[in-house]
């Protein structure tokens, strides 16, 4: 590997992380959308700050592109107020109007700027370690580590001081306001990372690819724990892998570097989302299944602690009568005989002590229907799958 | 206007709330004594949440004035805990039924501190108060709802503070939970502490409460159940003739 290699996968990681972060709190706060609306809206504060210092990675171009991020997310605030459109129409009725304003900018001056609606829209990942920071003859190495680096210091720092009142505002906003946390301070606190971290990104990224690091970690880590904690470390990872990876995919298909982390975060949740292990749609699926199998169990012991006759309790009369498919009767039978709950005597099925038994708990789970009696019961399910 | 006192809990003073341009409580004047358990009581619309949450500083009124205390709300956010309703949280929030109650204590902490060892002992007490302790590390999306009323129920312990306010604690649990819930607020006000709690079923306001008021955009009475629970205050509330109350 090369050092420029190494340098390019240290930047898109870094990046990754400073993404992930406040990306999990917008995904959280179902404010996924406001980041595609800042990542777009910020265009016009970058191409100001361009045209006045003529270096993409001045401080100065992040704060005006920073402020250009917050005035987006009051503006999209202040015409949804109004009650006249809703949130989504608002996001879209901002963003495109800055953007334009960006793009128009770029366009009228595009003969002494070198900065094009291309790396504008993908980032330019591959230029990254050219352009260099070099203090009294010494290399320090690119100028966009340098960037995305003290972003993502001031974003973790800000996240450990304050991850207890950042998680308090986005689970329960009322109780935050009557505890004495500010909630509007933390919304306002959040997106100004949030747009700092986009511009940071930006140069690698682009303004649309910037949105699927905010949001895709996020959203497959969100699948996979149920703490927050794990789920900051997780989207992390996930970020950092789908770097990592883009970057060999990109220089295997010798295609674009943020195009190929993209792609990789785009693959990573589709994993995550067929086979997460409680909530993946397979395991849904599974679940589903399975409960529907118990509650068709307990329809039919309870149909036969209710006939004593025994024509009620031929095997035959569960296609006939209950209305069972023969796969389902079977699935059924054999679930109950396995479970030592009924016996077949010449067709004829019989409860067994156990079946009583556990009939008897059933239908006082029915009656009652009462949250202990269910987990009772859940747990004698689940003795029975072993 | 009524002087201003401390031995009253809370003060309401000519407090109106409108939402653009309707009124959703008109001109309230309300005194709740220190040591009530209380019931809001009227009818959908009435503006028995946004008088707590005007009481809370979540909404901004257009006119009058709220005394905690004989103070403003914000200087005495320690001694006030709220209880929101169930649903206007996100369950599926990844957090455990000890963190969410944990989540009381973080007034008391004030910012950037983190909760330590002593504010995770107070809370398991809290939970295992409401009979949760066994539930401590349960995601919250994996608990029924009226173990997610027990969960808000502990936070808002955890808060220690002298007034409870309540939002329909009672929406969706079953009677279990619901005589769990009533017996904790009982012994609160044992211990001398202020609670004031939406309610919505008529019935049980006789055994649950000791002092009520009613409301319906406008404050229709309020005062111990006893002299105020009658026909005529809940017709006046509810507008059709309610036979409910236990008439002496």
């Amino acid at each position: 590997m090369t050092s420029a290699q190494i340098e390019i996968q240290l930047i898109a990681s870094l990046v990754a992380i400073a993404c992930a972060l406040p990306g999990t709190f917008l995904v959280l706060r179902k404010m996924a959308m406001i980041s595609d609306a800042i990542s777009h809206s910020i265009l016009p504060g970058i191409v100001l700050g361009f045209f006045i210092t003529q270096d993409l990675n001045s401080p100065l171009l992040i704060v005006l592109a920073a402020l250009t991020g917050v005035v987006t997310v009051m503006l999209v605030e202040f015409i949804q107020r109004t009650k006249l459109v809703k949130e989504d129409t608002a996001i879209g009725l901002v963003f495109p109007a800055l953007f334009s304003i960006g793009v128009i900018m770029i366009a009228k001056n595009a003969n002494d700027v070198h900065l094009d609606i291309d790396a504008v829209l993908l980032g330019e990942l591959a230029f990254a370690p050219f352009d260099r920071l070099v203090a009294g003859g010494t290399d320090l190495g690119p100028k966009s580590l340098w960037v995305i680096g003290s972003i993502l210091l001031i974003s973790v720092s800000l996240l450990l001081l304050f991850f207890k009142e950042l998680k308090l505002s986005t689970f329960d906003k009322g109780l935050a306001a009557t505890l004495g946390f500010s909630p509007v301070i933390l919304h306002y606190g959040l997106k100004t990372v949030s747009s700092v971290t986009i511009v940071g990104a930006f140069d690698a990224v682009g303004a649309v690819l910037v949105v699927a690091l905010i949001i895709a970690p996020a959203a497959s880590a969100y699948l996979l724990t149920d703490d927050l904690r794990k789920m900051l470390i997780l989207s992390c990872c996930f970020g950092v892998f789908a770097a990592i990876s883009g970057y060999w995919m990109a220089n295997l298909l010798d295609a674009s570097i943020a195009g190929s982390m993209s792609t990789m975060l785009g693959l990573l949740f589709l994993l995550v989302y067929l086979f997460a292990p409680n909530r993946g749609v397979i395991s849904v699926l599974v679940r589903q299944r399975r409960q529907q199998l118990e509650v068709a169990l307990l329809v039919f012991l309870l149909h036969l602690q209710n006939h004593e006759e025994p024509e009620e309790r031929h095997v035959k009369h569960l296609q006939e009568h209950i209305n069972w498919q023969k796969v389902q009767s079977e699935r059924v039978l054999n679930l109950a005989t396995n479970n030592n709950l009924i016996k077949i005597t010449n067709g004829v099925i019989d409860l067994t002590g156990k079946g009583r038994q556990f009939t008897a708990e059933a239908l006082n789970y029915i009656t009652i229907n009462k949250e202990t009696a269910i987990e009772d019961l859940k747990e004698q399910f689940f003795l029975f799958r072993g | 206007m009524a002087p201003a006192s401390t031995s009253n809990a809370i003060q309401v003073d000519d407090l109106t709330v409108a939402y653009d341009f309707k009124p959703v409580l008109w001109d309230i004047d309300l005194v709740i004594p220190e040591g009530v358990l209380m019931a809001i009581v009227g009818p959908n619309g009435a503006g028995k949440s946004t008088l707590i949450k005007s009481i809370l500083g979540i909404i901004k009124p257009i006119a009058g004035s709220v005394k905690v205390f004989g103070r403003p709300y914000s200087e005495q956010v320690s001694k006030v805990a709220y209880v929101p309703q169930k649903g206007s949280v996100d369950w599926d929030f990844p957090t455990t039924a000890l963190d969410v109650v944990m989540m009381g204590t973080y007034g008391s902490l004030g910012w950037i501190r983190r909760p330590g060892q002593k504010e995770k002992k107070r809370s398991l007490e809290a939970l295992e108060k409401v009979g949760m302790l066994a539930f401590k590390n349960r995601q919250i999306s994996q608990l029924s709802g009226g173990q997610q009323q027990r969960i808000f129920l502990a936070r808002a312990l955890v808060q220690d503070a002298l007034i409870y306010l309540m939002d329909e604690p009672f929406q969706g649990v079953d009677a279990t939970t619901e005589r769990a819930i009533i017996n904790i607020l009982k012994e609160l006000r044992k211990s001398g502490k202020t609670l004031i709690v939406v309610h919505h079923d008529l019935q049980t306001v006789p055994e649950y409460f000791d002092w009520v008021t009613f409301l319906n955009v406008k404050s229709i009475a309020s005062g111990p159940v006893k002299d105020i629970f009658n026909d005529d205050n809940l017709t006046k509330t509810y507008g059709i003739n309610y036979k409910v109350a236990v008439n002496k």
